[in-house]
């Protein structure tokens, strides 16, 4: 019987995809279980020793930090230039990236009537931007400019060129061509298309990536700060360097840098919900 | 009510004017205050001082020597000894008899070809340089410095002629050092030396083609071991290159990238259903579990690495944990943002044929989030790569220390051009793997 040649047919099939689910999900443990294994061996440190010190270094600062009693306040006053520092390269990393990422995808959208010719390129152009680490157009830049903030602002605006580009083209993909064929019917021409068709259509979303990219940047610029481009990062590396003793300096930073971050998040998720509507700002 | 609506207009011409007006207020003001905020920057990052003390040339030297090497002649007037090594190397001196063909050697005195018509001879302590279109350079070294006989006219710029030393490099690829105790010619040549096999390696120099008949024929050049297993070791144990070393490293990159975002997602996902509205009755559970992500996230890697350093030292185990820290925190509030906008229909379905709790989960729950589970947890895999490069520099180890490292001895650019084209390499892989994978689990494609 036919109905009964196709259960047998689904039953198989579902069997296969069970296993399929099965084979997958005992994949991804056994690379987890043999990947902690492996690292374990291959860390200067065993998980086991470390996990008893684990607390030791957090309590260690804290207990200096306490000892340090109200001057901590202070200290954590003192760091706040460093930190505008941080959050200056981030924020004009992310302005001049942002800038080029409009350009970027403006002329990588067909949806937009892009030049042809240039969307593959320019769409290659930005999978590159996003795939060098910022770490090393830092590090190369550091080298020529020497230790300074601009390194890390270039490299952080870099990437972040190439990684709003690629969200911006996404927007641009989406949006209504009624207005653009609108406009060119009154003889607008390509830049006035843009000005008045697309971008209004785009701003929000635009608007909301380019605050969540914000967020993101100031934590890569604090980290980038770490290996000489300035900012809290470099404040950072100099209170570690000093050792035992400089926990309270260690303890302001960490402290600082925490507050800045949540501080930025909790408004920047505040900013996005009212741009594109609440549960759709992610 | 429709002849109020006409008598009196739904938008007074007050209102109308007030918007008009802030609205062309604010496209003015924006740009200004963005042009006033870059220039203040400009001034706070000390954009001037830096481009004053910018050096542009340390670039082209980097340029020059991560695509070149140089062949050093050197003469040690002390030892009276002629020696031609790569890089200057001692490991990497040629033997009297292996000398390249542009290299004379008479004795103590030597004849260098540095071709195009640059031509230099040693005689004993005295080096003479033929620069076309400008003369011969005769420069004698003396117990305190040299003397250098120039031809006459103005003297040029690639030329330093110092009573200590004389220094001069009349185009990029050729460069004539004379002090009180040597004599040094440098001979640029493109590519990367010595990349495959040590100059020592009885395999240097050896063609593909060589190299494969080697592998398959019988006859062992080293009897402890095959020829396979020979040539692999030769290859990775090169000590220019350090092949082994850095394969391992980018192994740790990749594993602290996949360990550390399979970690975080394997906690996220049921630390997301404690924070999720639907989920949870339970307000106070609901917050302490958002407050964990917080908190999580806002330590941020930079503070979770430097502590796990700390703790564990150097190491894949360093970076993975840290970034299993940060991300549970990341995708624990993406995921539990997606329960609660779950459809609940499909929920309510499962439980009216009678599934229990569990149930309703795996088959009303999960297939409504697994795409988003997926997909992001696979673009947290990509940007965790680049992530680890930059935890690794911060001392946990990989790829990322490695660089810092090269860079740091500057010496070796070719080195660290080959570090930075293997990551942006991985990089990339890693991102077209997650992309394929993210279109074969989710679109089905």
């Amino acid at each position: 019987m036919a109905v009964a040649a196709l259960e047998q047919e689904i039953l198989t099939l579902r069997k296969r995809r069970q296993l399929y689910s099965l084979v997958g999900v005992l994949l991804v443990i056994a690379v987890l279980m043999s990947g902690y294994s492996k690292s374990n061996e291959m860390n200067s440190g065993g998980f086991l020793q470390g996990l008893s010190k684990f607390f030791d270094y957090p309590g260690e600062i804290v207990v200096e930090a306490w000892e340090a009693g109200p001057a901590f306040f202070g200290l954590v006053i003192t760091y706040i230039p460093a930190m505008l520092e941080t959050l200056n390269i981030a924020g004009v990393a992310t302005l001049l990236g942002g800038a080029l990422a409009v350009v970027l995808a403006m002329a990588s959208t067909r949806n937009v009537d892009s030049w042809g010719p240039l969307i593959p390129v320019v769409r290659r152009l930005m999978d590159i931007m996003r795939a060098v680490p910022e770490l090393i157009v830092a590090l190369f830049l550091i080298f020529v400019l020497g230790s300074s903030p601009v390194p890390a602002m270039i490299a952080v605006a870099f990437h972040t060129a190439g990684a709003l580009g690629k969200l911006f083209s996404e927007v641009n993909e989406n949006i209504d061509r009624k207005p653009i064929e609108g406009l060119s019917a009154c003889g607008a021409n390509w830049v006035q298309r843009i000005r008045f068709a697309v971008l209004p259509q785009v701003a929000p979303n635009y608007l909301s990536y380019f605050l969540l990219r914000l967020e993101i940047n100031v934590r890569a610029s604090a980290i980038l700060g770490f290996v000489g481009a300035g900012g809290i990062g470099q404040e950072l590396r100099r209170t570690i360097g000093w050792g035992q003793g400089a926990g309270d300096e260690t303890a302001a930073i960490f402290v600082l840098l925490f507050l800045t971050i949540m501080l930025i998040d909790q408004a920047s998720s505040y900013l996005r919900g009212k741009l594109v509507g609440a549960g759709r700002a992610h | 009510m429709a002849v109020d609506t006409l008598n009196a207009p739904i938008l007074d011409p007050g209102t109308v004017f007030r918007g008009v007006r802030r609205r062309a207020w604010m496209t003015v003001a924006l740009p200004i205050a963005v042009l006033m905020y870059l220039v203040y920057t400009w001034f706070s990052f000390g954009v001037p001082d830096l481009l004053a003390k910018a050096q542009p040339e340390r670039a082209a030297l980097l340029a020059t020597d991560s695509v070149a090497y140089k062949v050093h002649v050197t003469k040690l007037l002390r030892r009276d000894i002629m020696e031609v090594a790569i890089e200057g190397e001692r490991r990497a001196t040629y033997a009297a008899d292996e000398l390249p063909d542009w290299v004379e050697v008479n004795g103590t005195d030597a004849a260098v070809d540095l071709g195009q018509g640059y031509s230099v001879t040693i005689t004993g302590k005295v080096m003479e340089f033929d620069v076309p279109d400008y003369g011969l350079i005769r420069v004698t070294a003396t117990n305190d410095g040299v003397r250098t006989e120039l031809p006459p006219g103005p003297v040029p710029d690639w030329l330093r002629d110092d009573p200590k030393k004389f220094d001069a490099r009349p185009t990029l690829d050729r460069r004539v050092q004379v002090t009180r105790t040597k004599i040094e010619v440098h001979n640029y040549f493109g590519g990367w030396e010595n990349f495959w096999f040590s100059f020592q390696s009885e395999l240097h120099g050896m063609s593909f083609s060589q190299l494969w008949a080697l592998a398959l024929s019988n006859e062992r050049i080293d009897p402890a071991q095959s020829n396979m297993s020979l040539i692999t070791h030769e290859f990775l144990d090169n000590p220019d290159w350090q092949h082994g070393e850095v394969f391992v490293a980018l192994f740790e990159t990749i594993m602290m990238a996949l360990l550390g975002t399979l970690t975080a997602a394997f906690f996220g996902l049921p630390l997301a259903f404690l924070a999720a509205r639907n989920f949870t009755s339970s307000s106070i559970v609901r917050f302490f579990t958002r407050r964990l992500f917080d908190f999580l996230r806002g330590i941020d890697m930079l503070i979770w690495s430097l502590i796990f350093i700390r703790a564990f030292g150097l190491g894949p185990l360093t970076g993975a944990l840290a970034i299993a820290f940060t991300d549970t925190g990341s995708l624990g509030k993406l995921f539990s943002e997606a329960l609660e906008n779950i459809d609940n229909r499909q929920v309510e379905g499962v439980r009216a044929t009678g599934a229990n709790q569990i149930q309703r989960y795996r088959f009303g729950v999960i297939p409504q989030i697994l795409p988003v589970f997926v997909s992001q947890v696979l673009y947290y895999l990509e940007s965790n790569t680049r992530s680890a490069t930059v935890i690794g520099a911060l001392g946990a180890g990989g790829i990322g220390l490695m660089l810092v490292e090269t860079m740091k001895t500057s010496r070796d650019w070719e080195n660290t051009s080959y570090i930075i084209i293997l990551t942006i390499v991985v990089v990339i892989v890693m991102d077209q793997i997650s992309g394929w994978l993210r279109r074969r689990l989710i679109e089905g494609k």
